[in-house]
């Protein structure tokens, strides 16, 4: 099998990586997630990793927002080597990235409107009542999602959450948003609704978007380039177009879900 | 034997593993005292206030009288054998105040409300709640730890006191009934017998016991894992943990306050 090595696109050829994994490892006891992973993603660029459940696409998130440490290897994020910074400065660094989680991760006491303006009451302390208010609601206003403000977490459907929760990872207008399975659990017309909002999120903020999901209508959709992550390393990258393409099994099986092929073969062993 | 060797040495590994977890947790929380007086930071101090306080009080309130109770039933047949009935005041005032009170309350505590901090930091951590706040750049140990950790320093010895006088009043109401011993006597004895360092020994017994629990609540609740299942375990643990250090913490308590003489 060979593996795939970067296949830069036209904007990423030149400037520098906002994003850069080099060579990391990750080990939960003895299963080894992450073996090896290199990854440049480019400013406002839109990367999907895709890969089956427990091949550490999340993980791979959570080095990137540095809420997990590689063993060995580097992860630099704005230009910086998060394993060289201390935790105060890791914070800081957080400010400028949006992270959706899978549920959404509202807290549950809130409104939707409270958990959105959390991070500003946190952070913007000399920011005015009624400019939070108002940077709350166009935020939720950009998700669909105005008519909801005074729910609370539990009283709204799997789909407002996550677009709730999206709302929250841009009030600070970050430079990074990360997404970790938007679409996962949705029917497939509210996945598309949250697909047209990465889009819409890169396209009226220019942010850098990185989304882990094995939704493939939804990382054709979305994505600018497509990783593929297998036993711990990134086995394919390249447009969707040179993904739909590649010559890899792996990737073929993956992205047409063929019970038959290398994947099921080598779980079989 | 190897096997039981291993197992020994994973659980003092992953027993000091949890305690120094506790410590810093501690200290991290405590370091946020410094926010407590923020409009945000009072507004969750005084919710916390409310869940550890007043809805303990009808609880502590059926507790505290029927351990009064219990201590003056056996106060007074011991007492009976040698005529001295009446001074049964003093023992149960005495006993309420110095250690009846400040336990009971807490053990009270432990189960129910700390029980319930684990239960709900552990649900949050589970559902990637605790990781948002982390990538949100909110300190948990400030957000979370510390308005229950003063909630809970300030609600114990409240509940302590109030656990003390509804544990004298069992007592007396028992003593009334069953040996008639008056009302009068029954304070006249307590308040001759009770002297001002049984007072702050008790309340600040109740200090330490409510910092525990709190502690012990969140940073079980911090450290669950496993979705629904470790949220029971870190439940149970909080508990057990809890138990232990107040039965523990109070005897070297009352030995550093008593055992030493004067």
């Amino acid at each position: 099998m060979a593996l795939a090595t970067e296949a830069p696109t036209e904007t990423s050829t030149t400037t520098s990586p906002l994003i850069e994994l080099e060579n990391v490892h990750k080990s939960f006891g003895d299963f080894k997630v992450l073996d090896g992973v290199d990854l440049k993603i480019y400013p406002k660029e839109t990367l999907v990793i895709i890969g089956q459940s427990g091949t550490g696409k999340s993980v791979t998130l959570k080095h990137i927002v540095g809420l997990l440490a590689p063993e060995s290897g580097r992860v630099h994020v704005f230009g910086e080597d998060l394993g060289e910074l201390k935790s105060r400065q890791i914070e800081k660094l957080r400010l400028r990235i949006g992270y959706l989680f899978q549920s959404g991760a509202l807290l549950n006491w809130m409104t939707i409107a409270d958990n959105v303006a959390l991070p500003l009451h946190e952070h913007k302390q000399g920011m005015p009542a009624q400019k939070i208010k108002e940077r709350v609601l166009e935020k939720l206003r950009l998700v669909n999602m105005e008519h909801a403000a005074d729910k609370y977490p539990a009283e709204v459907s799997g789909g407002m959450k996550k677009r709730g929760g999206l709302a929250r990872s841009i009030v600070l207008e970050p430079e990074i948003v990360l997404y970790d399975e938007p679409t996962s659990g949705l029917d497939p017309v509210i996945a598309a609704t949250i697909d047209e909002l990465v889009i819409r999120t890169r396209d009226t903020l220019g942010v850098t978007q990185v989304v882990v999901t094995h939704d493939m209508e939804s990382a054709y959709r979305i994505a600018d380039r497509i990783a593929m992550l297998y036993n711990g390393k990134i086995v394919a990258i390249g447009s969707p177009d040179e993904i739909r393409c590649h010559q890899d099994p792996l990737v073929q099986q993956f992205i047409h879900g063929s019970s038959q092929g290398p994947i099921t073969n080598r779980d079989q062993l | 034997m190897k096997t039981a060797v291993e197992g020994l040495g994973n659980w003092i590994s992953q027993a000091a593993y949890g305690a120094g977890y506790a410590l810093v947790l501690m200290i991290r929380a405590m370091a946020w005292f410094r926010s407590a007086f923020r409009r945000r930071a009072l507004n969750d101090i005084c919710q916390q206030m409310h869940v550890c306080g007043i809805a303990s009080l009808p609880v502590t309130l059926v507790v505290s009288v029927f351990t009064g109770a219990i201590l003056a039933l056996n106060g007074l047949i011991a007492l009976e054998d040698l005529g001295q009935e009446r001074l049964i005041g003093g023992v149960v005032v005495v006993s309420m105040a110095r250690e009846m009170g400040p336990f009971m309350t807490a053990l009270i505590l432990a189960a129910s409300v700390g029980s319930a901090m684990a239960a709900e930091l552990g649900t949050m951590k589970v559902s990637e709640e605790i990781d948002a706040l982390e990538v949100m750049g909110i300190d948990p140990a400030k957000f979370l730890v510390m308005p229950r950790v003063v909630a809970m320093i300030f609600m114990c010895p409240v509940l302590t006191i109030y656990s003390s006088l509804l544990g004298s009043l069992g007592g007396a109401i028992t003593a009334y009934f069953q040996f008639g011993v008056t009302f009068a006597q029954f304070q006249a004895e307590g308040f001759d017998h009770l002297v001002v360092k049984d007072v702050y020994t008790g309340l600040l017994k109740a200090v330490i016991f409510g910092l525990v629990i709190a502690v012990v609540g969140c940073s079980q609740g911090l450290r669950a894992s496993g979705g629904a299942i470790g949220v029971g375990r870190a439940t149970r643990r909080s508990v057990v943990t809890s138990f232990l250090l107040i039965i523990i913490l109070g005897y070297y308590i009352t030995f550093l306050f008593y055992g030493l003489g004067d």
